[in-house]
């Protein structure tokens, strides 16, 4: 593990802190270099979806995934995630490969997929309570004041099932943003958002790369955001 | 970085009690739901003591087959449900990012689901028992092999809900792959029953339930749980 690790180090050109004077024992100092996808090749069935992926995603990018239906947008998105094995190629989260990761990845990872993963009988305070819960203690402050970030501070404490899909889509944001990880992977985000709702998550991720985050999310429409990169997939 | 900084991450078990509260919690949101498999238990057992002569010590003879293949089949009325929801709306990959081991969060789900399923069985045991005219001596030891069976059943059962995922409709199919697997479960169950109503000691079928238990709740979560990832792909 350590040697491919060092080996792949080398072999590409790394940003910032390149070697410093000081000695930093490996284990405290893990390079730092976000997200790498290196030729992916992925078969569903008959059909070849993804030829050769390649993804360069230091922490501080974001990146708006491109491509026509079918193009494979969402199962670049599930084979970095891991629900997916490719047949070829590599996912490398800061040097090390994300299988041999195994739930430490996960950890690091926040998803949003076409499903929100929210139980209708469950208020979305309850269901964003229990799901970022699995990953670390949350305040009641913590939640209130991401509910307002989304806007749906009003409809935190009403069962699921009765909030539109936008409101859920919201509620779902508040789980990605609570989340505390780094890479976040975000499946078409701004289906049913009104305008404004656009505007806020977009600007929510660009503020998450910002930060030192990685963010990966497919879309059709443009991502009102600076600093957006693109990754066309054809 | 923005990478839990100054937050506690949670820990396994704690996880675990978590996912244990939540489906206690949805489960009490639709009681109706709940209650559908201890009514069918109350409703199977009815029918034999009326289709059958009414002679009390003919009854006292067949009732521990009869508790326990109604038990059986009650339980599997709940099982398709275990991960099937969890799948459509995307829980089920929240669990496997969410950083926990997903065995341990199998395991959590399976003692929820006895808990909501199982449990209800074995507190309407002794009703069923009085109308199988079974000794009023018996209830006790009656309801704890059936907890015991019970808990066995879902662990086998969650097993085999997580590998019927990727099936449309994987009820029957879902029967075929555990039934089997719980003839074990009836052969011990009904022995001791059996001699339960007869006054006799029943160490040796509690203890070989448990030992049966014990062996399925430590392998099947495992199973389940890489059945649980194949489903996502």
């Amino acid at each position: 593990m350590r040697g491919s690790r060092a080996g792949f180090r080398g072999g590409r050109v790394v940003s910032s802190k390149a070697v410093s004077a000081t000695f930093r024992p490996p284990v405290t100092a893990p390079t730092q270099t976000g997200l790498q996808v290196q030729g992916v090749h992925l078969w569903r069935g008959e059909c070849h979806v993804l030829r050769g992926v390649h993804l360069d995603a230091p922490l501080g990018t974001f990146w708006h995934v491109r491509g026509p239906n079918g193009a494979g947008k969402t199962s670049l998105l599930r084979v970095v995630a891991g629900f997916l094995w490719p047949e070829d190629g590599e996912v490398l989260w800061n040097g090390q490969k994300t299988r041999a990761l195994g739930d430490d990845f996960g950890a690091q990872m926040a998803c949003l997929g076409h499903e929100p993963a929210l139980k209708a009988d469950l208020t979305a305070r309850e269901n964003v309570r229990y799901l970022v819960g699995l990953r670390r203690a949350v305040e009641d402050t913590e939640l209130d004041a991401a509910f307002a970030r989304l806007g749906i501070a009003d409809h935190a404490d009403r069962p699921t099932r009765m909030l539109s899909a936008g409101q859920k889509r919201r509620a779902a944001m508040v789980r990605v943003l609570l989340s505390g990880a780094p890479l976040w992977l975000l499946d078409e985000p701004f289906t049913n958002l009104d305008v404004a709702g656009v505007e806020l998550f977009a600007g929510l991720l660009a503020e998450h790369a910002a930060g030192g985050g990685v963010v990966l999310a497919t879309t059709h429409q443009p991502i009102p955001a600076p600093g957006v990169r693109t990754l066309e997939l054809a | 970085m923005n990478a839990g900084g100054g937050t506690v991450p949670t820990g396994m078990f704690a996880a675990a009690a978590a996912t244990f509260r939540r489906d206690v919690v949805l489960a009490f949101r639709r009681p109706g739901q709940m209650l559908q498999p201890v009514v069918f238990f109350l409703i199977v057992t009815t029918l034999f003591p009326l289709s059958l002569s009414p002679q009390l010590s003919q009854l006292r003879d067949i009732s521990p087959g009869i508790m326990w293949v109604g038990a059986l089949l009650s339980s599997l009325l709940a099982l398709e449900s275990l991960f099937r929801a969890d799948l459509e709306d995307g829980t089920l990959e929240q669990w496997v990012i969410s950083g926990q081991p997903l065995a341990v969060q199998v395991l959590a789900r399976i003692l929820a689901h006895w808990t909501v399923s199982g449990l209800p069985l074995v507190a309407a045991a002794p009703l069923v028992g009085a109308s199988l005219a079974v000794p009023g001596t018996a209830f006790g030891t009656i309801m704890l092999l059936l907890g015991l069976g019970t808990l066995c059943l879902s662990g086998l059962g969650a097993a085999g809900a997580a590998l019927t995922l990727g099936s449309r409709r994987a009820s029957v199919l879902l029967s075929l792959l555990v039934l089997p697997l719980a003839m074990p479960i009836l052969i011990f169950g009904a022995r001791g029953v059996d001699l339960a109503i007869l006054g006799e000691p029943t160490r040796g079928p509690v203890l070989l339930l448990s030992a049966l238990t014990i062996l399925t709740l430590s392998l099947t979560p495992w199973a389940a749980a890489s059945a649980v990832r194949i489903s996502l792909e």
